[in-house]
């Protein structure tokens, strides 16, 4: 990594450690049973072992690794939605998580009323949405059922409209996690071209994702993960290579 | 503020989808109250003749009922907020207390209505020529207190509603509670006169009076049940001074609230 040596760092994860604690006593009466026959009643899982990683701005980073290593976590970490057991997490900047988009949409409102709704979840102000709006609505390509409630639609109309708003919102770090294979041939090529365009904007961009060839094309970095560490850092194809094996 | 676009979304959208799907809407936030109004006043007005001992009981009832219920409504509604959102707090990095807080102006906005509907009654019976500024001021104050209050103690069993879904059935049965620990039903001075047939201390009383629900009630007699009332009914003691005294609980349990609610966010994305 000479060359990026030069650049601001945009994310710094440092020592980071995760352990979710699992409770086998789900009551009272489980939790005395359990105390009776000297049973422990919670066992706890290491998600993330000490991890550290650097990625700085305008790199695009793609996460690898088998399901239920950790990637997930991580960016959840950097998100900000959870909190680090041990160690640190620095962000730059406005971070934007496309981490199941749609988790704002309510069903019961119009499309047009969840696009203002989800982008103020996203950090945005009105201003900006109203500046922003006739391009999320375009981008999603629903214009004729924007004005019906979100419970109407089909599951694809649903994640191009949630997605749209995701990718519109003012940001230098985007996290993506598992959702390029939104919509059909057409609209994933539209959202590669989108996430071409912000890596050209120096946005960083981390990506977790099982779509080989899709991070093979937006992503100059991998980072492999295996149970909690970080088992491989450096160009692409030799992260791929190894995820392959 | 950062966040109050969103929170006004929030807001907007706890009202508008409220009674979505329903025939009578609105006209709900009108019938709950009624129905409880009519139980309480045939079963302890007419029945158990409290009409006779408190003059004027339906005006008297109908002014505790509206604070109780919108303390209720925001208490119930900021408790179970987070868990309501479960999607989001899992998924997107926000304030998490917007939640709870949109839940309490939504109980609010709520409440106008019956609020509006009690000062109709009051209007009728006479309650313009003799109100004072100071019985505004009684109600205005009643509203922040129990508001308050009530966004406190909701963030505090909102955070232990995460990992405990004990906490709602707590909450129900302090709601139960609410009713019946606050002079809604039957007047303040009974509560004193209890206390001297049984001879309890008597600062047992002041406690009872330093129920911030208990004050925000007082005030509302105060405010609307008084003017329009020929009574001899005592005045609680140092009410303005409780005022006060409440207005700092309340402010206390506010900031209680907010820090449990600040040390149990960290596990809130994890034990949803």
């Amino acid at each position: 990594m000479s060359t990026a040596t030069a650049s601001r760092p945009s994310i710094v994860v440092d020592g980071v450690r995760k352990n979710f604690t699992l409770n086998h006593a789900l009551s009272f009466k489980d939790t005395v049973v359990a105390w009776i026959r000297r049973r422990k009643t919670s066992s706890t899982f290491e998600a993330l072992k000490g991890l550290d990683l650097v990625i700085n701005e305008g790199e695009s980073v793609a996460i690898l690794g088998l399901n239920g290593s950790g990637k997930s976590t991580l960016l959840k970490l950097i998100s900000g939605v959870m909190e680090p057991d041990a160690g640190e997490v620095l962000t730059r900047g406005r971070v934007a998580g496309l981490i199941e988009v749609g988790a704002g949409f309510h069903p019961e409102l119009s499309g047009r009323e969840n696009v203002f709704l989800n982008a103020a979840i996203l950090g945005m102000q009105r201003k900006e949405v109203e500046e922003r709006y006739d391009e999320i609505v375009a981008f999603s390509e629903i214009e004729q059922f924007i004005d019906q409630e979100v419970k109407h639609y089909s599951s694809g109309m649903f994640m191009r409209l949630a997605f749209s708003v995701a990718i519109h919102v003012e940001l230098d770090v985007l996290l993506v996690d598992e959702i390029l294979s939104v919509g059909d041939a057409p609209f994933r090529e539209k959202c590669r071209l989108k996430f071409g365009e912000l890596i050209a904007q120096k946005k960083t961009l981390v990506v977790v994702s099982h779509d080989m060839e899709m991070v093979r094309e937006l992503c100059t970095r991998g980072v492999v993960i295996n149970k909690g560490e970080v088992v491989y850092d450096g160009e692409i194809e030799g992260a791929i290579a190894l995820v392959d094996e | 503020m950062r966040w109050r676009y969103l929170l006004y979304l929030l807001v907007r959208t706890g009202v508008t989808t409220r009674y979505r799907n329903s025939v009578l809407g609105w006209t709900w936030s009108y019938v709950r109250p009624g129905a409880q109004f009519l139980v309480f006043w045939v079963v302890l007005g007419l029945f158990l003749n409290l009409n006779r001992d408190i003059p004027n009981y339906p005006v008297y009832l109908f002014s505790g009922i509206v604070v109780i219920n919108l303390f209720s409504e925001a208490f119930k509604n900021a408790t179970t907020s987070i868990v309501n959102n479960a999607p989001l707090v899992r998924k997107v990095f926000l304030p998490r207390q917007l939640f709870a807080v949109s839940a309490v102006v939504v109980a609010f906005i709520h409440f106008l209505p019956q609020l509006a509907l009690l000062l109709i009654v009051c209007l009728f019976m006479g309650w313009i020529p003799s109100v004072s500024i100071l019985g505004v001021l009684a109600a205005l104050a009643a509203m922040i207190i129990v508001s308050l209050f009530a966004l406190g103690i909701g963030l505090f069993f909102g955070a232990l509603n995460v990992r405990f879904r004990d906490a709602e059935n707590i909450v129900e049965l302090l709601l139960l509670l609410a009713t019946w620990a606050s002079p809604v039903l039957y007047a303040w001075t009974m509560v004193q006169e209890a206390m001297d047939k049984l001879g309890w201390p008597d600062w047992l009383v002041d406690i009872y009076l330093l129920n911030p629900i208990t004050q925000g009630v007082e005030l509302f007699h105060y405010a609307f049940w008084r003017p329009v009332t020929d009574t001899t009914l005592a005045l609680p003691p140092d009410l303005a001074w409780n005022t006060l005294w409440t207005f700092l609980i309340a402010v206390g349990t506010l900031l209680l609230g907010q820090l449990v609610f600040r040390r149990l966010e960290g596990k809130f994305a994890q034990d949803l």
